[in-house]
């Protein structure tokens, strides 16, 4: 059997699942941060197999999802200005903004690109020299490096028609937000993957320190989520809430001291916007001054009206774990993935995306 | 050819245009049919019902691992007609060019088609040209169109799954799909993944000798597995569960999509086909598919439910259940 192989074995599983059933903890709500986690979870139905007792909430991690319809709007204004061509994520492109997504943006005739990676969009610069690539970088910690590699080589390959429109964000402020406007009660938090191993497993220390919550990082595999949530209920049992880290394959405690060095070097923190939360002091990353020139949004300086949202879309309560999707009155009849209102809905990793396609007796198209 | 390059003269219905004929398509595709030289080709009236269908090829890029638009062409109108338990008798070929591709691109193709329609004993009895401005098409696009022939009993259709049947399927899935997205991404992995391209027609010859009655059969091409059963558990208003461990998917596809966060389910094949049958008739099934190189891997992979009518399920690999759903959006662009 192969490595992958095993870790989505039903008979690994089995043993793992009786230790979940067998913990007295009584009622419980875990919530993941990762939008990747949330997908993961519905995908291999690990929800239908917890027992009565456990609840598994999401929570604000799908990084298309907490962007604010102003950075969104900010995008679209960008992408129409003379010369400008934007580059983005997939995902992005069916997000409804304040008026319009940057797929409608596209259709007008402007040009917006569909990239993989930040360095994707280098590439675009460097094979479009008359053109201005500005890449609209989305994300958390795990693709801030890329960034911050991008614009470390422009710099370094002299790229003056290379920028980037920042509205990454850090997954740290945004979970103490959450936890700050305590809405919800959660008992134990599935740490996020990828995010730890560039900022390190230590950097979640704070939640059993501060808050008194466990915290399993976790992989992305059936196997790695079902030992995350059973490593929670036997800290909640024993009332000992600590950190553990079953993601040892990849996470470190430390981290990648070097990607997160570079981010470091290019980014600092400020103010972020996001979705559902509003402004998160000290959660953005935005382009130190000495890199200012790869700013877009110094260097363009595009005017943006007041953005608004649908007023029926609960995106901003699906993302703090306030609401599950179905309680929206537009999921799945109004709101769908052909015809999304909300982000929640068109991105990979968004909850109502995944409720959608995942769930059982979720509305169905037909 | 005097010329290395198409020219918009290639398509003008003079000269030019019966050179590029003599020259490239003529010899490739040589058999009664087209060497009459009408603009139709004859065929006297066959026993049985007729079966007529046509697909577009509009994949890019031209060539990849396995196969090339040609093949594809070829094979994908044979599997329309073949799992519809039809054997195909002949098919069109329409061609529209780019001004400007290379005419030793033009000949890989024609060849591979040549090759294609020779391995399957299926003759290109028709054909058409045209070339457009450059920008006005993508290099090539191939219309190709089948006539079958339904020998009797055989009634397959889409609405006939019925509680009770089973759902068999050929073979390995999400081949194509990977290889045609790695190729375009110019992502080589350490073992190449292959298209799956390849002629339905005699596996399903092979299953229909045991029993006509196949109730339905699909080739899960584009939206993969996972939207073909959603389409036929909708047309046939029933509930089909699938079971995840049964699933045959190589150790390549399954670490080419966990790399690239896809899903095999949803990835298009070319050279696989999903058939519901009654269960009396799926062991004797398997056997005549797994008699075949082509339904070598041949498996059940899941069964039809009156519960839940509209809705495909699967069981996951830890033992949980999970809804599987139509494909939305686009996941990859122009495939096949």
């Amino acid at each position: 059997m192969s490595v992958l192989a095993a870790f989505r074995d039903s008979e690994r599983a089995a043993p793992i699942l009786e230790r979940i059933r067998a913990r007295n903890t009584g009622p419980v709500s875990l919530m993941e941060f990762c939008g990747g986690h949330t997908v993961a979870i519905f995908r291999s139905g690990i929800r239908s197999v917890m027992p009565g007792n456990v609840r598994m909430l999401s929570g604000p991690g799908c990084p298309v999802c907490v962007t604010s319809n102003a950075d969104l709007d900010r995008a679209a204004a960008l992408a129409k200005m003379p010369n400008v061509l934007l580059a983005t994520y997939g995902d992005m492109l069916k997000v409804p903004g304040s008026k319009e997504s940057l797929a409608e943006v596209k259709a007008q005739g402007y040009p917006v690109h569909i990239v993989y990676s930040t360095l994707d969009a280098l590439r675009l610069a460097q094979e479009h020299p008359d053109k201005q690539v500005v890449f609209f970088a989305i994300g958390f910690e795990t693709t801030a490096p890329a960034a911050a590699a991008a614009v470390l080589q422009a710099r370094a390959q002299g790229l003056s028609n290379f920028s980037i429109c920042s509205v990454m964000k850090l997954t740290i402020p945004g979970a103490r937000a959450l936890l700050d406007m305590g809405e919800v009660r959660v008992h134990g938090v599935i740490g996020p993957g990828h995010v730890s191993s560039i900022i390190g497993a230590d950097a979640w220390r704070f939640l059993p320190e501060q808050y008194g919550l466990p915290v399993a990082i976790s992989g992305f595999e059936p196997l790695d989520l079902l030992a995350a949530v059973d490593a929670l209920l036997e800290m909640i049992e024993g009332g000992k809430p600590g950190l553990s880290n079953g993601y040892t394959r990849i996470v470190k405690a430390e981290g990648n001291r070097k990607a997160w060095g570079a981010v470091n070097a290019v980014f600092e923190r400020g103010t972020a916007t996001w979705r559902g939360f509003g402004e998160i002091p000290e959660s953005g990353l935005l382009l130190r001054e000495e890199y200012a020139a790869f700013d877009a949004d110094r260097r363009f300086q595009p005017e943006v009206a007041a953005s608004s949202e649908h007023p029926a879309c609960r995106c901003g309560e699906v993302l703090r774990g306030v609401v599950e999707p179905p309680d929206c009155e537009v999921y799945g009849t109004v709101c769908t993935p052909d015809h999304p209102l909300g982000p929640c809905m068109v991105s990979s990793e968004g909850s109502c995306a995944a409720y959608f396609h995942f769930h059982q007796g979720a509305a169905r198209p037909h | 050819m005097k010329h290395s390059h198409i020219l918009l003269a290639h398509g003008s219905g003079g000269s030019m245009m019966h050179e590029l004929i003599r020259e490239v398509f003529l010899p490739a595709f040589d058999n009664p049919y087209l060497r009459r030289g009408n603009d139709q080709a004859v065929f006297d009236p066959p026993a049985g019902r007729i079966a007529f269908t046509t697909d577009s090829y509009v994949v890019q890029p031209l060539f990849f691992p396995g196969a090339c638009i040609g093949d594809l062409a070829v094979h994908g109108t044979i599997n329309d007609l073949a799992v519809g338990g039809a054997m195909p008798l002949g098919l069109s070929v329409g061609m529209i060019i780019e001004e400007g591709l290379e005419v030793d691109t033009l000949r890989r193709v024609v060849n591979a088609m040549r090759d294609a329609a020779l391995t399957a004993g299926v003759p290109l009895v028709t054909g058409d040209t045209k070339v457009v401005e450059r920008g006005s098409c993508d290099k090539l696009f191939i219309n190709t169109s089948g006539v079958g022939v339904i020998r009797d009993g055989v009634n397959i259709d889409g609405a006939s799954a019925r509680p009770g049947d089973v759902v068999l399927l050929s073979g390995a899935i999400g081949a194509h799909g990977v290889a045609v997205l790695s190729e375009r991404k110019g992502m080589h992995f350490a073992t190449p993944v292959r298209s799956d391209s390849r002629p339905l027609h005699r596996l399903v010859a092979a299953m229909l000798d045991v029993s006509t009655q196949v109730h339905v059969m699909r080739d899960p091409t584009r939206g993969g597995v996972g939207t073909t059963l959603n389409e036929i558990a909708a047309q046939s208003a029933v509930g089909i569960e699938i079971d995840e461990a049964a699933l045959p998917i190589s150790a390549e596809v399954q670490g080419a999509c966990d790399l690239l966060g896809l899903d095999p389910l949803f990835l298009a094949n070319e050279g696989a086909l999903l058939a519901i049958v009654p269960e009396q008739h799926a062991a004797a099934m398997l056997a005549a598919m797994r008699g075949r190189e082509e339904g070598r891997e041949a498996c059940m992979i899941g069964r039809v439910t009156d519960s839940y009518p509209g809705i495909v399920r699967m069981r996951t690999g830890i033992g949980g259940t999970r809804v599987i759903p139509m494909l939305t959006g686009e996941v990859l662009p122009r495939i096949c």
